[in-house]
């Protein structure tokens, strides 16, 4: 298990997190949701372990990831953040195999990762040179190859993964999270798209002003109220099984 | 670059890579043998290669071969190490330095780091012959290395300092960073010529003008433990640079410990740019021109950059030195001029091609 517990963290003066928790538990995906300035990225930060927090403690498994040094860490799990900027002309199968242990099977990991992401035919492309959401994608399948390498379950943490993706791409990357989540891996991503959110989610975890405001699955999450608590816009939630969906042509203010 | 022809080469352009390790490493050999060879005797390779072997077994040449033999080894030997070591040590240190900075036109002769460098070993030129007299002899030859050294310390850790921001390092802040700690170290430099006696601006001068002129086997004895400190930070540091260049955050996603990762870096850059201006002066250009050629041909993979950077700039400077003493012959021409010659060139057109590129 992947946990926040009791986490605070301020800067500049702000709480931009107080007592807030999250678990994460190998073969399910848990999706953090919340209005801009909720602390979502802060928290993904402090779970990545880029930062510590100045209360409570991020545990892998249940050890303390202070206590992990970065090549440990990395080997428990992997992180996609939002977008990356390459500095030197790699081409994408070098920018894959970056950070990944080599080894003679390397070429066909990111190779099969590549396959994954469906961008198998441009690995010796310039990175700078693609979309940006094909630069998405080729940092996914990044992670995918460290992911592949973990020891344990794995665990993947994934920053706005849809975020420049078109209809087509972000639909991939949702079933590519379920898959990796049948494979066993925990996976946990910070999104912005309700729907998305709930089509992908076992959990859905809701920040409001650094605390959690509410918690469980997209249909005990995302209800009228609810979103009207969250971002304070009144919407008609609609039901698509298996799942509830939002129409934001019927929003007002709430 | 667009497309990279190469098919089979996904991962790695493995066969390329090892050709072009290959060809910097026969260019090295190229220049090493000319370099003893060529001069106001010319003295054939086949020559060269008995002498080298023959004092390798620890054979006396006399008579007639001992001329060529002390030509070979006591003057050329000891100037083409040491134009080896600190061409590969520029090189080097300029592919380490644009690693870190994340950015392709960093390097240590550019933005201040050769001349925090220069202002120290100028003030042991100055006030270090004070102290130099009481010193053993064998570490008065180290006091210019180790003073240059410092200085280049020194003017990295607060470019770095400056210029870097919650992990982000700014190109502008750099650049602009660079040029006033190159100015300032350029102004304490004025202040110590201005304050110099007759002979310590002589020695200065001499020294300024970067030559390999003055190359001794105590030189290059003093200038190895830096160089060997530089190539032994390179070999840790290939995996990290790769990931920086993705972005600090992103580096330490993939397990790369980047504090750590950044002072190594800053270590060998200091030790590699500062010893190479204790001998030779600010040689600009070899430093950024040279890890450009490598990236342009086997890619910017760091794990081929250095090692071919290194071989690559120990070649260019050799034959720099080459040119340097024999267009004017028998004077010399400052190494420097020569370098900046050919390399200012070299840069102009770079920049020409990528302005080409990014305005279509």
């Amino acid at each position: 298990m992947y946990c926040a517990h009791d986490i605070g963290f301020s800067a500049g003066g702000r709480h931009l997190l107080e007592a807030a928790s999250v678990a994460v538990r190998p073969g399910t995906v848990t999706v953090l949701i919340g209005p801009n300035g909720a602390g979502k990225s802060t928290l993904f930060k402090l779970m990545a372990g880029e930062r510590r927090p100045q209360r409570g403690q991020v545990t892998l498994d249940g050890i303390d990831l202070a206590g992990l040094r970065p090549a440990q860490l990395a080997r428990l799990r992997a992180v996609l953040p939002q977008s990356v900027h390459v500095a030197f002309p790699f081409t994408v199968a070098e920018v894959v195999g970056i950070g990944a242990a080599r080894g003679r099977d390397l070429p066909a990991r990111i190779g099969r990762a590549l396959a994954r992401v469906e961008l198998g035919a441009l690995a010796s492309q310039n990175y700078e040179l693609l979309s940006g959401g094909e630069k998405q994608r080729v940092q996914l399948a990044r992670a995918l190859v460290q992911l592949e390498a973990s020891e344990g379950p794995g665990y993947l943490l994934l920053d706005e993964p849809t975020a420049s993706l078109d209809l087509a791409q972000q639909l991939l990357v949702l079933r590519l999270m379920r898959d990796l989540a049948a494979e066993g891996a925990g996976i946990l991503a910070v999104l912005h798209d309700l729907n998305l959110a709930a089509m992908v989610a076992d959990e859905i975890v809701a920040l409001k002003q650094g605390r959690v405001a509410v918690r469980g699955t997209p249909e005990q999450v995302l209800t009228q109220a609810c979103i009207a608590d969250l971002y304070g816009v009144d919407v008609r939630v609609g039901w698509a099984p298996p799942t509830p969906f939002l129409l934001p042509q019927a929003a007002s203010r709430a | 670059m667009a497309v990279s022809p190469a098919a089979g080469a996904l991962a790695f352009r493995p066969r390329r890579a090892s050709v072009v390790l290959g060809l910097c490493a026969g260019l090295v050999a190229l220049a090493f043998l000319a370099s003893l060879a060529i001069g106001p005797v010319t003295i054939a390779p086949g020559r060269i290669l008995d002498i080298l072997a023959a004092a390798l077994a620890g054979e006396r040449a006399s008579g007639a071969a001992l001329r060529e033999a002390v030509i070979v080894l006591d003057v050329r030997l000891p100037r083409t190490l040491l134009g080896l070591l600190v061409g590969g040590g520029i090189a080097l240190a300029g592919a380490v330095t644009q690693g870190i900075f994340r950015n392709p036109l960093a390097d240590p002769g550019l933005i201040g780091i050769s001349n925090g460098a220069a202002l120290a070993a100028a003030a042991w030129i100055v006030a270090g012959s004070h102290v130099a007299g009481y010193l053993p002899l064998a570490l008065a030859d180290l006091g210019l290395p180790v003073m240059a050294f410092c200085g280049a310390l020194v003017a990295t850790v607060a470019l770095y300092a400056i210029s870097t921001h919650e992990g982000r390092t700014s190109v502008v802040t750099m650049l602009f960073a660079g040029i006033a700690i190159a100015a300032l170290a350029a102004a304490g430099t004025g202040l110590l010529v201005f304050a110099a006696s007759d002979q310590q601006l002589r020695d200065f001068t001499f020294w300024s003008f970067g030559s390999l002129g003055g190359a001794t086997w105590a030189k290059v004895a003093a200038l190895l433990p830096f160089m060997a400190l530089l190539v032994l930070i390179s070999t840790r540091l290939p995996r990290a640079l790769d990931a920086l260049a993705l972005g600090e955050a992103e580096a330490f996603h993939v397990g790369i410990d980047v504090q750590r990762a950044k002072w190594l870096a800053i270590l060998g850059i200091a030790a590699g740019a500062g010893a190479s201006v204790a001998v030779a002066g600010v040689i600009g250009f070899i430093g950024l021109v040279v890890p450009h050629l490598i990236r342009l041909m086997v890619g910017p993979g760091h794990r081929l950059l250095l090692p071919c950077a290194g071989l690559l700039g120990g070649a260019l400077l050799l034959g720099a030195d080459v040119v340097a003493r024999t267009v004017v012959s028998p004077a010399e021409l400052p190494l420097g001029v020569v370098t900046a010659g050919f390399g200012a060139p070299f840069f102009l057109w770079l920049l020409l091609r990528k302005r080409a590129a990014l305005m279509g």
